[in-house]
Order: C-alpha cells, then sequence, then structure tokens
C-alpha cells in the first residue's frame, strides 16, 4: 500500500519556489485522503536504507508532527487520531521505525529515535505497546555501537515523552542499568557514552526508588562524577548537566557526594571549556535555588515548615565559593554589554554570586568586601568593572542595616564612576549596580533608606547627564530611575523628586527621540521609566503630569498617521504605538487616581479615545493588548459617562473577545469587559447580548486557551452585578456552563501543582459568577428564578471541601458565596444550607483559620446564615 | 555565545518588563474592584443599610430637606436594593452617612435589669463622628454628613502603604468621639470591619471584636507620618455597682460628658434607640443644661424643633412628635419654611400631657438654627432638659435600681416616675 514519495519529499526542500509549493501541496493531498497510507509510506520511506538522507529525514519530521504538536487541544486531537488507526497500520510503522536501529546512517537512526518517543508518548499511557521498552533493551547487547547508541537515545527520548507513572519499576531498572553501564568508564565507544548520559538526564526522574537505595544512589552518582572527567568535552557537558539536574531533583541526597562535587566544579569553573564550566556554576546556581525555596518555606507563616530540610550546603561552601565566583567575574568579553542574549563565565559567576548571596544573607558581604576594595581602582578596566559587579551582585540578601554604612560610602563613587570613568563597561554595570541600590535599599519598605533629601538631587543629576552616554550605559541610567522613582510611590506630597520632574519628564523625552534609541532597548527603558515617575506623581506633581498628555498623544497620532512603511520600520512603529498606548494606560489611571486632577484629565477623554480607537487598525497583538487596557483604565476613570464611548468602542472590544489566536488579549478584553461593567453600571446592558453570546461561544470552544476561562466566568458575575435582574434571560445558558464546569473542576484530580492552580482559578472564577449573580438578584421579584439553582451550588461547596485542595482565595470565594446565597435566597435556602454539613464545617474550620480576610469572612457567612435559617 | 539556560534570568538583564508589570496592575486592579463591588454589595445588603424607602417622589431635593427627610427616616427599616445602593457617589454618600449614627436616647428613667443587660462607659467629650478608612485613606464624617478629617492612619487600608491584606477598597466604619485637648479618636462603636458589616451583631460582639481588631492594626499607635491621629479605646464596664461607680468617678485621659449606656444584646441600629441611652449631671460633665446659640444658658429652656407644613414643631423621632405649633402669620412673618430646625423657648415650663402626649404650651421662637445642624431636638432629650432643669434623675436613682435588682432578682425593675 505504500506510495511512491520520495520525489516529493525532495522537491519539498528545493529552492525554487513554486517545485517547493507544489510538492507541499501534494503531501497535504495525499494526508487527507489516506492517512493510514500516508503515514506508512514516510516510515518506510524512513527505514529504507537506499533512500536519499534528504527524503528519509523529512519523512521521519512529518511523521513527527503527525503525532505532537505543542499546542494542548491540538495535541490531543493528534494522539486520538492515532490511537483510532487500525492495528495493523500502527504495527507495520512501528516495526518499520524499530528496523531503522539498524541503518547504518546516523541521522535516519536518530530520527526514528524521535518518532519512537512520540509514539510511546501515545501509547505507553494506554497500555499499548508494552513490548517496546523490552525490544529497545534487547538491542543493548548488540555489539554493533551504533545500534547500541540508537537504542540509548531512543530510550532517553522515551524517558522525556512518557510520564514515571506509566513506566513499572523493573522496566526502569533495567533502563537505568542500560543507560549507567552505558556511561560508564569501561565503555570503548564515545558515541555510546555521550548518548547513555544524555538519556540518563532524562531518565533521572524515573529513578525516585532507586535514588533512595544507598548502593544504587552511590553506583549513579560515581558514574555520573566519573563522566564529568572524560577526555570528550561533550560528555562532560552532559554528565554536568546531569549533576544539575541531580541537585534539583534529589537535592536532599546529595550530603555525601558535595565534597567530591565541589572539587570537581571548582576544576571545571577555572579549566575547562566555556560549556562545560557554565554548567559546573549551573549546579551551584541551581543549589541555591533550592536552599532559597526551603527557606523561604521556613519562614512563611502558615506553613513553618518544609517537606525537605535545608542542608545548609552553600553556607558550608562559602569560603571556598565565594572566591572561585568572584575569579570568574574577571573573565569578561569585549563586547557582553552591546549583546543582548549574550551568556559567558563572568556573567553567570554574577548570576550565581548574586543566588549565594540571597541563600546566606549577612555572611557573603565580608567575604566580597576584599575583593571589591582589591579591584574597584585598578588600572585595568576589567578590575573596576567585575569589583563593581560583585557589589551589585550582592545588594538583594544581605540585610540593608549590614548593606547601608558600605553603600552610603559608596555611592559619591559610584555617581563619579558613572560621570566619569572612560571604560563603557564599568559605566553600564555602575549605573546597574545604582539601580540594584535603588531596588533594594531605598522606599517604603525598607527603614532607613539610603537616598535622602540631599543625596537625591546629586543622583539625579548624574542619572539624566548618563542618559546623553552610548545607549547601554543611557538604558541602565533609565532603569535606575525607575527603581529610584519606585521608591517614593507611596510617599505622598512630601517626594524629594517633586521639584524634577519637569527635568526628568524633558530628559526621558529626550532619549525616546534619541537616533540610536532602538538600540540596547533604550528606548523601552525610558517610557517604563516616564510611566514609574508618573506613578508616583502627587497632587502636587498631577499638573506636570497633565502637561504630558498633549506631547504622548501627539506622538501616537504621528504613529497612526504614518504611511507607507517598510515592515521593518513597521515593526518599529508597532513597538512604539505599544509603548505609547502603555503610556497612556499609566498616566489615565493615575490622574484618575488623584481626586483633584480627574475633571481636568476628563477633557483629554474624546481624542484620547479617539486615537486609541484608530490604534486598532494595527494587526500587531502587543498594541492591541496595550490599547485594551488603556481602554479598560479609562472606562474606570469616565465611570457611567464611557457610554458615549461604546457605540463605536463596542465593535474592537467583540473582536477582542473574538481572537483566539492571541489568546491574551482575549483575556484582556475579558478584563476590560468587567471594567465596563463597573463604570457603565446598567448602561452596559444594550452590549450585553452580544457580549454574552460571545463569552459563551468562547466557553464551549476547544480552541481557547484555558487560561481565559476562569476570568469568563467571573465576567458573568460582573455582568450580573451590573445589570441584576436583567441577567434572567441569560440563566439559561450560562447555568449550564457554570454547572458542569463546576463538577469537572470539583472533581478534578490535580496531578502537579499547576494543574491544582489552574483548577481553583477555575473554581475562584466559577464562584465570582455564582456571587455576581446572586448579588444581582438580591430583592428583585425575580429571585425565585435562583432557587432551583441552590442545590447544585451547595453541592459545589461540598463536593470541594471533601476533595480539600482549595486554596485561600477559593475558600474566601466558597464562603462569600454561602453567604450571597442565604442573603439573596433567605428562609428559600435556608434549611438547604442547614443540611449541608460540609459548609458548616467549612465555615467552622475558617473561623480559627490563621487568615484574618478568611475568618472575617466566615464571620460574615455564618450571620448571613443564621439570619436566613431564623427568618 | 550561547545563551543562558531557558530557567536562569541574568542578574544583569533587566528583571522587570514593565508590560507584564502594567498587565499585572491591570489584572490586580480588576479583581480590587470585582471584590469590592461585591463587597460593597453584601456589606450593604447584610442590612447595613437599614435606610428608610428611598423618597417616593423626587428625588433631588433642596439641602434644607435632605436634613428633614434624613432625621425622619431615621428608624425605618426597610431594604433598599443593594445594588442601587452600592451605587452610591459624591453627595449621596455624605447623605448616607448622614443616616448612618446610632443615637443615643436621653435616660429619662432607669431600664430594668441594668446591671444584667447593660453596658456603661464615660463618654468622651468632643465631636461624633463616623470614621471609613478605605483606598488608602480615612475620612471622618460628622453627624451631618461633612467631613471632619481626611488624614492617613494604620486603620485597615487606611494609609497608602504597602498593606497587604485584602482589597484597597474594603471599608473599615468606626462609631467615634473626637477629643479636640488630645487630638484622639476615642472608639465607642465598631460598624464595619475591613468590609464586613457588624450591624447585626449584638453590642456585647461588637466591642468584643472592637477590642481584638482595633490593636491588631497599630491604630492605637502615637501618630507618626502615615498615621495622622491616634485612635484610641473607650474602657467598657459591666453595668454593676463597681463599673457604675468608676465610670462615674474614675479617671479617665479625656474629658468626661455624662455616661452612655449599651444595652448588650441589641444590634447597631442607625437612628435613635432607646437601648442605647446617654445620662448626666454635673459631675460628670461640663455641659449638663443645653446652651443656646451663643454658648450661654438661657433662662428658661429652649428646644430645637421641625417646622411641618401643617405649623407644627416636631422632633426628630421616627415617628416625629409634635410638641407645639407655630401660627401661620408667625412663619410668614419670620420667613420660614418648611423642614427648617427652629430655636424655640418654654415660656411656661410647667408640663403638661394632653391625650397621652407631652405638650409644651406657648412656644417662643427664638430663631432658625444654624446650617450645620442636621437635626431636631429628640423627645427624650427635651424631657431631659426639662428634668435636669427641676428634678434630675441623679447617679443615687441609678444606684438604687442595681441595689434593689441585685436583692430581688426576679421582680420588676422599679420605675422611676418623672415628678416634673
Amino acid at each position: 500500500m505504500a506510495l511512491e514519495v520520495t520525489q516529493i519529499l525532495l522537491n519539498a526542500q528545493s529552492i525554487d519556489a513554486a517545485t517547493r509549493n507544489h510538492a507541499e501541496e501534494s503531501l497535504k493531498q495525499i494526508q487527507e485522503q489516506n492517512l493510514p497510507a500516508f503515514l506508512l509510506s514516510l516510515s518506510a520511506e524512513l527505514a529504507n536504507n537506499n533512500k536519499p538522507i534528504e527524503s528519509r529525514k523529512l519523512a521521519g519530521l512529518i511523521l513527527k508532527n503527525a503525532l505532537d504538536a505543542k499546542e494542548l487541544h491540538r495535541k490531543n486531537d493528534l494522539a486520538q487520531r492515532w490511537l483510532s488507526l487500525d492495528l495493523a497500520t500502527k504495527t507495520q510503522i512501528k516495526t518499520s521505525l524499530l528496523q531503522t536501529f539498524s541503518s547504518p546512517v546516523s541521522d535516519a537512526r536518530s530520527t526514528a529515535a524521535q518518532v519512537i518517543a512520540k509514539v510511546a508518548g501515545i501509547e505507553l499511557p494506554h497500555n499499548q505497546w508494552p513490548e517496546l521498552i523490552g525490544s529497545l533493551l534487547s538491542n543493548i547487547h548488540q555489539v554493533e555501537t551504533h545500534v547500541k547508541q540508537a537504542t540509548l537515545e531512543t530510550l532517553g527520548y522515551v524517558c522525556e515523552e512518557v510520564d514515571p507513572q506509566v513506566v513499572d519499576q523493573e522496566q526502569v531498572n533495567r533502563i537505568l542499568t542500560a543507560v549507567v553501564q552505558g556511561m560508564n568508564a569501561t565503555e570503548t565507544s564515545s558515541d555510546v557514552r555521550l548518548a547513555a548520559t544524555r538519556a540518563l538526564y532524562n531518565a533521572l526522574g524515573f529513578a525516585q526508588a532507586n535514588f533512595t537505595n544507598d548502593m544504587e544512589r552511590d553506583y549513579i552518582m560515581r558514574v555520573v562524577c566519573e563522566a564529568t572527567q572524560s577526555s570528550d568535552v561533550k560528555i562532560r557537558q552532559a554528565a554536568f548537566e546531569c549533576l544539575v539536574a541531580i541537585s534539583s531533583t534529589y537535592y536532599e541526597k546529595l550530603a555525601p557526594y558535595m565534597q567530591d562535587i565541589f572539587n570537581i566544579t571548582s576544576k571545571a569553573v577555572r579549566e575547562d571549556e566555556e560549556p562545560v564550566a557554565l554548567q559546573a556554576i549551573e549546579f551551584w546556581s541551581s543549589i541555591c535555588d533550592e536552599e532559597i525555596d526551603i527557606l523561604d518555606d521556613y519562614r512563611s507563616e502558615y506553613t513553618g515548615d518544609s517537606d525537605v530540610p535545608c542542608f545548609y550546603f552553600i553556607k558550608q561552601a562559602l569560603p571556598a565559593l565565594v572566591p572561585m565566583l568572584l575569579e570568574t567575574l574577571l573573565k569578561q568579553e569585549e563586547d557582553q554589554d552591546q549583546d543582548e542574549g549574550a551568556w559567558n563565565i563572568a556573567m553567570a559567576g554574577g548570576t550565581c554570586l548574586g543566588l549565594v548571596a540571597r541563600t546566606v544573607g549577612d555572611e557573603i558581604v565580608p567575604l566580597v568586601m576584599p575583593f571589591i576594595e582589591e579591584n574597584i581602582s585598578k588600572p585595568d578596566w576589567r578590575g573596576r568593572e567585575a569589583a563593581t559587579y560583585a557589589f551589585g551582585s550582592i545588594l538583594d540578601g544581605p540585610s540593608p542595616g549590614k548593606l547601608a554604612p558600605i553603600v552610603n560610602v559608596a555611592l559619591n563613587f559610584m555617581l563619579a564612576a558613572l560621570s566619569r570613568d572612560p571604560n563603557n563597561h564599568v559605566k553600564d554595570t555602575t549605573a546597574w549596580t545604582l539601580g540594584r541600590i535603588f531596588e533594594f535599599l531605598h522606599g517604603a519598605a525598607v527603614e532607613t533608606s539610603v537616598i535622602t533629601q540631599e543625596n537625591c538631587q546629586q543622583i539625579l543629576t548624574v542619572l539624566l547627564q548618563s542618559m546623553k552616554d552610548v545607549p547601554n550605559v543611557a538604558e541602565k541610567a533609565c532603569g535606575a530611575l525607575y527603581f529610584l522613582a519606585q521608591g517614593y510611590e507611596d510617599e505622598g506630597s512630601v517626594s524629594p523628586l517633586t521639584p524634577f520632574f519637569q527635568d526628568i519628564f524633558q530628559m526621558l523625552l529626550f532619549v525616546t527621540h534619541r537616533e540610536d534609541a532602538t538600540e540596547s532597548n533604550l528606548r523601552t527603558s525610558a517610557y517604563e521609566a516616564l510611566n514609574e515617575v508618573v506613578r508616583c506623581s502627587n497632587d502636587e506633581t498631577a499638573p506636570i503630569v497633565m502637561q504630558l498628555i498633549p506631547v504622548i498623544m501627539l506622538e501616537l497620532h504621528q504613529t497612526v498617521e504614518a504611511q507607507k512603511l517598510t515592515s521593518d520600520e513597521r515593526d518599529k512603529q508597532n513597538d512604539l504605538q505599544g509603548l505609547l498606548c502603555g503610556c497612556l494606560q499609566v498616566i489615565i489611571q493615575k490622574m484618575g487616581s488623584i481626586e483633584g486632577s480627574k475633571y481636568a484629565f476628563m477633557q483629554y477623554a474624546d481624542q484620547i479615545m479617539d486615537l486609541l480607537l484608530k490604534v486598532f487598525a494595527s494587526r500587531n497583538a502587543t498594541v492591541h493588548e496595550e490599547a485594551m487596557l488603556a481602554i479598560g483604565a479609562l472606562a474606570y476613570t469616565a465611570g457611567p459617562n464611557f457610554a458615549k464611548y461604546m457605540p463605536q468602542f463596542y465593535q474592537y472590544l467583540e473582536m477582542g473577545l473574538q481572537n483566539f489566536e492571541e489568546y491574551q488579549i482575549c483575556a484582556i478584553t475579558v478584563g476590560v469587559v468587567g471594567d465596563l461593567c463597573r463604570a457603565l453600571e446598567d448602561k452596559i446592558l444594550p452590549y450585553c447580548d452580544g457580549i454574552m453570546t460571545q463569552l459563551l461561544k468562547n466557553l464551549s470552544s476547544n480552541q481557547l486557551h484555558r487560561s481565559v476561562k476562569p476570568p469568563i466566568f467571573s465576567c458573568f458575575g460582573d455582568i450580573a452585578l451590573a445589570i441584576g435582574e436583567n441577567f434572567e434571560k441569560y440563566l439559561l445558558y450560562a447555568m449550564p456552563m457554570l454547572q458542569s464546569a463546576a463538577e469537572l473542576s470539583a472533581h478534578a484530580v490535580s496531578q502537579d501543582d499547576e494543574m491544582l492552580e489552574y483548577t481553583n482559578q477555575l473554581r475562584n472564577g466559577i464562584l465570582e459568577a455564582y456571587s455576581g449573580i446572586l448579588q444581582g438578584f438580591k430583592s428583585s421579584p425575580k429571585t425565585q428564578a435562583l432557587v432551583p439553582y441552590a442545590a447544585h451550588v451547595l453541592q459545589f461547596i461540598d463536593t470541594m471541601y471533601g476533595g480539600r485542595e482549595m486554596d485561600d482565595a477559593v475558600m474566601k470565594s466558597a464562603l462569600g458565596v454561602l453567604g450571597d446565597l442565604a442573603d439573596t435566597l433567605g428562609s428559600h435556602v435556608g434549611p438547604l444550607i442547614s443540611q449541608s454539613s460540609s459548609s458548616k464545617d467549612l465555615i467552622e474550620e475558617c473561623m480559627v483559620y490563621d487568615d484574618p480576610l478568611i475568618r472575617e469572612s466566615a464571620e460574615w457567612a455564618k450571620l448571613a446564615i443564621n439570619r436566613a435559617v431564623s427568618g | 555565545m550561547a545563551p543562558p539556560p531557558d530557567h536562569r534570568l541574568p542578574i544583569k538583564r533587566a528583571a522587570i518588563s514593565d508590560q507584564q508589570r502594567r498587565r499585572e496592575v491591570a489584572l490586580r486592579l480588576q479583581a480590587d474592584r470585582r471584590s469590592d463591588a461585591q463587597n460593597r454589595a453584601r456589606q450593604l445588603a447584610s442590612s447595613v443599610l437599614s435606610l428608610g424607602p428611598e423618597p417616593a417622589t423626587e428625588p433631588e431635593v433642596e439641602p434644607e430637606q435632605e436634613m428633614s427627610e434624613a432625621s425622619g427616616q431615621l428608624a425605618g427599616r426597610s431594604d433598599l436594593d443593594p445594588v442601587r445602593a452600592a451605587r452610591l457617589r459624591g453627595p449621596e454618600v455624605r447623605k448616607w452617612f448622614a443616616r448612618q449614627l446610632m443615637l443615643p436616647e436621653w435616660m429619662v428613667d432607669v431600664p430594668p435589669s441594668l446591671d444584667r443587660d447593660w453596658y456603661v462607659f464615660p463618654r468622651p467629650s468632643g465631636k461624633r463622628c463616623f470614621v471609613v478608612s478605605s483606598n488608602g485613606t480615612t475620612i471622618s464624617r460628622l453627624r451631618n454628613g461633612s467631613i471632619l478629617h481626611r488624614f492617613p492612619s494604620n486603620l485597615p487600608n487606611g494609609a497608602r502603604t504597602k498593606d497587604v491584606s485584602g482589597p484597597a477598597s474594603s471599608y473599615s466604619i468606626l462609631d467615634c468621639i473626637f477629643h479636640e485637648p488630645d487630638e484622639t479618636y476615642y472608639v465607642i462603636d465598631m460598624v464595619c470591619w475591613r468590609g464586613y458589616s457588624l450591624y447585626d451583631c449584638t453590642a456585647e460582639f461588637r466591642f468584643f471584636w472592637l477590642n481584638s481588631k482595633l490593636s491588631e492594626t497599630g491604630a492605637s499607635d502615637p501618630p507618626s507620618q502615615y498615621h495622622r491621629y491616634r485612635f484610641n479605646v473607650v474602657q467598657i464596664y459591666e453595668c454593676n455597682l463597681a463599673g457604675l461607680q468608676a465610670s462615674y468617678s474614675g479617671q479617665v485621659p479625656y474629658v468626661k460628658d455624662g455616661l452612655l449606656f449599651f444595652n448588650k444584646h441589641a444590634h447597631y441600629q442607625a437612628g435613635n434607640t432607646p437601648l442605647a441611652l446617654v445620662w448626666k449631671d454635673n459631675v460628670c460633665s461640663q455641659y449638663v443644661l443645653d446652651t443656646d446659640s451663643k454658648g450661654q444658658i438661657p433662662s428658661q429652656q429652649q428646644v430645637v424643633l421641625e417646622l411641618q407644613n401643617d405649623g407644627n414643631l416636631t422632633t426628630s423621632d421616627d415617628p416625629p412628635v409634635a410638641l407645639g405649633s407655630l401660627s401661620r402669620d408667625l412663619i410668614a412673618q419670620s420667613g420660614l419654611r418648611v423642614g427648617n430646625l427652629v430655636r424655640v423657648a418654654i415660656k411656661d415650663e410647667r408640663m403638661r400631657l394632653v391625650d397621652g402626649k407631652l405638650d409644651l404650651g406657648e412656644l417662643q421662637l427664638v430663631g432658625k438654627t444654624n446650617h450645620s445642624r442636621a437635626f431636631a431636638d429628640t423627645y427624650s432629650k427635651v424631657l431631659f432638659q426639662h428634668a435636669a432643669r427641676h428634678a434630675p434623675l441623679r447617679i443615687e436613682d441609678l444606684v438604687a435600681s442595681i441595689q434593689s435588682n441585685s436583692s430581688m432578682d426576679n421582680s420588676q425593675a422599679l420605675d422611676v416616675e418623672m415628678e416634673g
């Protein structure tokens, strides 16, 4: 039944566009006409050693894409499609794939390995293809190294695809035995050893049981450590990657090995090639991540403990670890500050040093200070830059009390360096360090800020001056200003920034107009700093912010009018529009929240709205999102007056709600519907049919990103609260959706934290919908319409309570719904609620909860229910 | 140069994206405002609003009438549509607050079971007000709804500090007396706390809540940048002999103005209520007898009453009690309008009961009251003031009542007859 596809596959890679398109079209047709035959042909092509490697590789790739996709719903569809193929076809394809192992062509073997893993990912959870692992392992004693290598590679991919729970321990043992043997120093083929080391990386998640067995763990650790000493750099790198993975998966098992690992990593950091050294540093960063998490758990008010104890590895290694990391800081590359994605030993070392500081706090300071003092005035820029970088890296972690005296001494030196150091790297790092000082040692949360009324002026002068420096330095100066301003956000009218508002705005606007503003992210940083300064404006500085509005509007107007742009210009234009809409959003929020400036601001509302509507002509997702957010802010500020914009705005609102592909726009738009409800209240009624229709459609679609669903439910609540009993006509549609979602989410078994978090978001959305609806109907003659749903709502809460996986937000919302039920439906539900023992238990339990907000929610629910029962 | 591993954020790259921050701020604001909208509805729904019926006719009312309307509807209890009530804005809010204070009646006779069912405490002298903290600011409003202070405080959401304890917009409402000499708010009752209504809770529960919650917030700390005025709780006693004695003659850090009595089982009820009572004599108050508009004690008792369209002068009780009337000529002559509050002097101070009602006989018009005044006098106040001039209810009478209660436990309390 196999078709001849070689030529088509080759044509599909032709440099001639017409040939290529034609071939792609043919492939699509074959696939649509006869999928089984198509897949069979591809697997046969891949297995056939007489075919050219180009067509074999593409055959494998298409096969792989026929089995798996990134988007969840498509992934599920493809899996279902595979499972529903007839058994003979599937068996034949799988046989071809396994045959490909013996191919002498390594690309073909490698491609087959990936396809096998995809099939395994679909079939193993359904208890199909149980013989796969056995038949792979039977290859492991093959004499031919290429078969061995392909087998190990496949095992690795299978482990990556498949959940550990679907493979039984006996098979796990066999996989690990084969993999670790393949890694052993006695293995003569470095291809096999590399494949085995990479396979172990993926198989580590399967080794839970083996890591609790001392002997097996010792063996695995020994083999991994030996592999870090291999003469092949790729094996060394892969072995260190295993160590990094072990450090996070099996942190609590590491104690016996830490001394050896320290020796291995420090040698690698100092002497090995960069990719290996980077992994060695990453090991320590990863240990820091673990210990920071555990120590956070220790400090957390509500749990007070952690499943895993802290072994304080970092604290113990500190005297040797810090000098090792400081050495790396001197290995900068010449152009690293110009390259956005740069990552090298110095950067990894500084990043790790920062994590160490967060792990151990004050203790790091005396270990770093001598290095700073020794290098900060060196003639070689590397010394000065490394010293500054070290200082900047340790500012988050140690107590402000420990750092403040040092910062007070260093501040003038830093300001001088930023103005006068001849080296751009030094200036770049100095401006960044100043930003870190402002971020961590200044602001309402810090008891005594290092910034005073007196030095603030000097700091501002230097920062504004540096905004004229080369783009990367200017960008860091904008970042520093951002954090300086952030510290004054809660300051009220006494902010020392007040006298400089005009100068700051002028300079930042100047920066946005620099010719080179698109380099080093400079323009974005300037607008971000501008936004932050706007956020910390007050009654006194509001008039200056107000002057900014026409300026920003003019700029936005120019971007809207711009015609006939090249695609590069179009991209830049989109970025700029997004920034300008973002800036307007911040101004609207701020001016709307200052009582004295709200009225003056509203004079601009018509023009702003007009511009924002024009911005929707852009096809760019970020721009839409920013414009939508700005409109949400405007609606909240304008209140019921926003109604006059609705006729023009509505089409864009609907467009946003329909935007499935760019789901973030959809989510933001759903949020804006909420803003509109609160602003317009019952004036939103004429638009509700359209909005509700779209929201209901979205919920029934399996293409919409799941993260949008919880906000849609909450939005039902917003609408119901705004239009009250007019929501009645939607009950028929909305309630069944809420009920079925409630059912699903109440019974959801959450396998991981991410799923649990999502389930709780969904529950919270559903509960918020119920609350809004109940409250909207309160005191309405139509209250009766809700009575039939009460039992279900109670049952939903019952089931969730039984499942014991509610987070605090859900618990609070559930208490709210219980109170709302009682409050709106009164005696109609009194008996029903009294019968629900878990509602009572939930309330009683929450009355003695640690979180005062939950306790008070429980008090309130109890009061409301008592009234309903007694009245 | 290879990029850093996926999850490793380089320390020297911008950690923040302002766009992400804008998105998060917008989401947080939306969530806060949603919970605010729902909590407001809840607050109001949980019969926080024991408002009277909405004016059936014209909602726009003259300011002068506003006050009479407010006073006229104080005690009416019917549910206002909570969603509509949640939309109160601007002047509506002011009007709303004007109706929300619980106003004690004057004690003209001793209630039964004083020692079992009542609390007593010395009332601080000063301005009675509602203090509302929400959205990062604290506002105190006088009885007439006008603002006394707007300031930052340690009350929940009372200042723009990084408070993480819930939506910034959830209300707390305290019933206070602002005591000028030490610039302190003395909290005499708690009405809402973090958005949760205490209206339908007993005084016993409210005082318990007040004592445990207020201290948690640091509201009693000395003034500072983000905490302009100090809030102190007033020591509340069981109304037994010891409690009464302590309230009456004990030292307090403020100037005393009489004693307040609260029935333990009573809910917070807006408007006049006989379940809270005020009593005073010359020992525990500097101002036993009412003063006139010049601050002098007039030789004849003066009363503030509201002019009705039939010429009757009524108290602010619900329903209003007519205590006399003005002739049409006099009304026309003095340019008075319906709803005006007028000050009258009682010419003949012998009190008469006519058809079971107090009649003050011929009244002499003294003048209109100033604008800040929101309410006419209550019936109990007129009686108390009259008694104070002629045959006051004495501390000994209160003591005797408590003693007799404790000696004959099951008997009805004695009625102390007025002898005016």
